[in-house]
């Protein structure tokens, strides 16, 4: 059984004429690590907000199709079982931030004040997930008086204190420096090898080929392609769809333009270092 | 003298909270510049105080001659336009047309003259099919370029842009490269802070590397990136390529994927 599941999911945004989510149906396995991709305006954001549950409930409109988890509508499920069953870290962190606590340490800690647990735990969790995310020096700081790089960290620290099931991710590291943005890979990985579910959106193509599993890709709305990562990044159709593809993906296909026999669907960097260490005759 | 001149400066937040120490360069009309560096290295902060949403606290700014402090923010507006790094800062109208008719409005532009400018930026931004959208109902990407073509509308000397890139797709980039190239060629002063490496390497010649809450060195972008020390430092990452060539041992010079074809299919 899979453990999400969309079945020909339409959904119009209220005054809107056209759907901007068409006829999408993915089925979602438990453990596994999935990366949204698409252009600006495919969807990704809404498909997110679908799948949170956000979606007709908070923003209203039209949906059509079915939405399962663990095999219960989502409708069936309450608000706070859904809360604490999928963590959804938000595109612009600024909307992530409650600004009912006026330091990133009580911040972090709010959603776990609200789900009631001891403070004794909360505290334990709160400075793991801050060591994690490399927040501690920012514990006393006004969550609003952050550079936007350091509060989109806070964003996602807020989220993993909650240690949910299911992980949706929406753009985590678009404000990041190079190595923050691969401390969150890294921790995503973690959050993998805990048995976490991950669903992420993301434009940075050679990190999404380095570490995910399976990708979902999106084009004005609909799924055009789904799959195992090797044989969706290598498509280079993709790219007319603007969907980047891993540098590695085009410098084989230059190669091959260039008479050069490289192989197909060398999507991470090991992969494409053994390529050029045979074709260079190393 | 030049253009945008910052003297020494310094600039600790209300709270006390010191987020640039002692930074001090000078940028000449034209010049078209990166700036790269850590979060919370003092970038954004650092930009803020040429277009005088932030007075130093210590040293000086100086824009065309004259000091920050001296002028009205009318009078700066109209000189450096400021690109917030989240949109949803800038934006407060209900349209598009609204939300970039209104900086040349208010610069009091008259009526044609502000239209020409809103429709000029609009296509630019790469907008004019959104123009009487409710910015909100747009992806945040596309929101970040309609805070773009704002400010361009204001027709300013300087152009500041607080990560343009940050969740971009291809096309966004390419509209991104078009756009500064466009406004390169008019003349346009233009200050870009970016994570994106690659975007630095394509897009321009002269880099201002930030971390710590200071200026650690100006330079470009072949230079950057074989400065490992400097990269370090600065929590900066090589462009993808540049990292494939050095784990192969390959020669260093080499940080595009052209380049690279071009070395593998030399004849030895
Ligand atoms: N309003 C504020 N009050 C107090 N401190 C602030 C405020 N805004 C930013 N800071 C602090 O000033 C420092 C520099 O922030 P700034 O926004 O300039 O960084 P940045 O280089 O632009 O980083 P990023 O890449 O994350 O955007 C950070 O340590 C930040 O926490
Ligand atoms: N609140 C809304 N009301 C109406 N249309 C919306 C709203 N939010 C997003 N849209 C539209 O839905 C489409 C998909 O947006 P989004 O899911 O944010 O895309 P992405 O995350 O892939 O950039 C876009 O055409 C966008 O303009
Ligand atoms: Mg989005
Ligand atoms: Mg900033």
């Amino acid at each position: 059984m899979p453990y999400i599941d969309l079945k020909n999911v339409t959904y119009t945004y209220p005054l809107v004429k056209e759907p901007c989510i068409k006829d999408i149906s993915v089925s979602i396995e438990k453990g596994k690590f999935y990366a949204i991709v698409g252009a600006n305006g495919s969807g990704k954001t809404t498909l997110c907000n679908i799948i949170r549950g956000f979606i007709p409930g908070f923003y209203q409109g039209e949906i059509e199709g079915t939405v399962e988890l663990e095999g219960k509508s989502l409708e069936e499920y309450t608000l706070g079982e859904l809360t604490s069953k999928i963590g959804y870290v938000f595109q612009n962190p600024f909307n992530q931030i409650t600004g009912a606590r006026d330091n990133v340490y009580e911040e972090i800690a709010y959603g776990l004040e609200n789900l009631g647990v001891e403070v004794p735990t909360i505290r334990k969790k709160v400075e793991e997930v801050m060591e994690l995310t490399n927040t501690a020096y920012l514990a006393d700081k006004n969550p609003f008086e952050l550079s936007g790089g350091q509060q989109q960290r806070v964003a996602f620290a807020s989220v993993l204190a909650l240690e949910p099931d299911i992980f949706v991710i929406d753009e985590p590291t678009s404000q990041l420096d190079p190595k923050e943005t691969e401390r969150v890979f890294d921790i995503i990985d973690k959050m993998k090898k805990m048995g976490k579910t991950i669903i992420l959106v993301e434009h940075k193509i050679e990190l999404i080929a380095e570490y995910a599993d399976d990708i979902i890709a999106l084009e004005d709305g609909r799924v055009v392609k789904f799959g195992e990562k090797h044989d969706v990044l290598s498509d280079l159709s993709l790219i007319e769809k603007g969907i980047d593809l891993p540098q590695t993906v085009l410098l084989a296909d230059e190669l091959r333009k260039m008479g050069i026999p490289a192989k197909e669907k060398i999507i991470t960097k090991q992969e494409m270092i053994g390529q050029l260490k045979q074709i260079m005759g190393k | 003298m030049a253009f945008i001149e910052f003297n020494h400066v310094g600039f600790a937040y209300p709270n006390g909270f010191s987020a640039v120490e002692d930074v001090d360069f000078q940028i000449e009309k034209g010049e078209n510049i990166a700036i790269v560096g850590q979060n919370g290295a003092g970038k954004t902060t650092t930009v803020k105080m040429m277009n005088g949403l932030l007075k130093p606290t210590s040293g000086t700014v100086i824009i065309d001659g004259k000091d920050t402090r001296n002028f009205t923010t009318a009078a700066l507006s109209r000189k450096a336009g400021y690109v917030f790094q989240n949109p949803d800062d800038q934006i407060f109208h209900n349209t598009v047309r609204q939300e970039i008719e209104f900086g040349p409005h208010v610069l009091g532009y008259d009526k044609e003259k502000v239209k020409e400018l809103t429709e000029y930026s609009a296509k630019l931004a790469g907008l004019s099919d959104e123009m009487e959208e409710n910015p909100y109902n747009l992806p945040l990407s596309i929101r970040k370029f309609v805070t773009i073509a704002s400010v361009v509308a204001m027709d300013t000397d300087i152009i500041i842009l607080d990560e343009p890139t940050a969740g971009q797709d291809i096309r966004g980039i390419a509209t991104l490269q078009d756009m500064i190239r466009e406004l390169k060629q008019k003349g346009k002063t233009i200050i870009t802070i970016t994570h994106d490496m690659e975007f630095v390497v394509n897009n321009f010649d002269k880099v201002f590397v930030m971390a710590h809450k200071n200026l650690l060195k100006i330079t470009n972008p072949k230079e950057v990136f074989s400065d490992s020390a400097l990269l370090d430092e600065s929590m900066l990452k090589r462009p993808y390529i540049s990292e494939l060539v050095l784990q192969l041992g390959l020669p260093k010079n080499i940080i595009s994927r052209k380049e690279l074809v071009d070395y593998i299919c030399a004849p030895v």
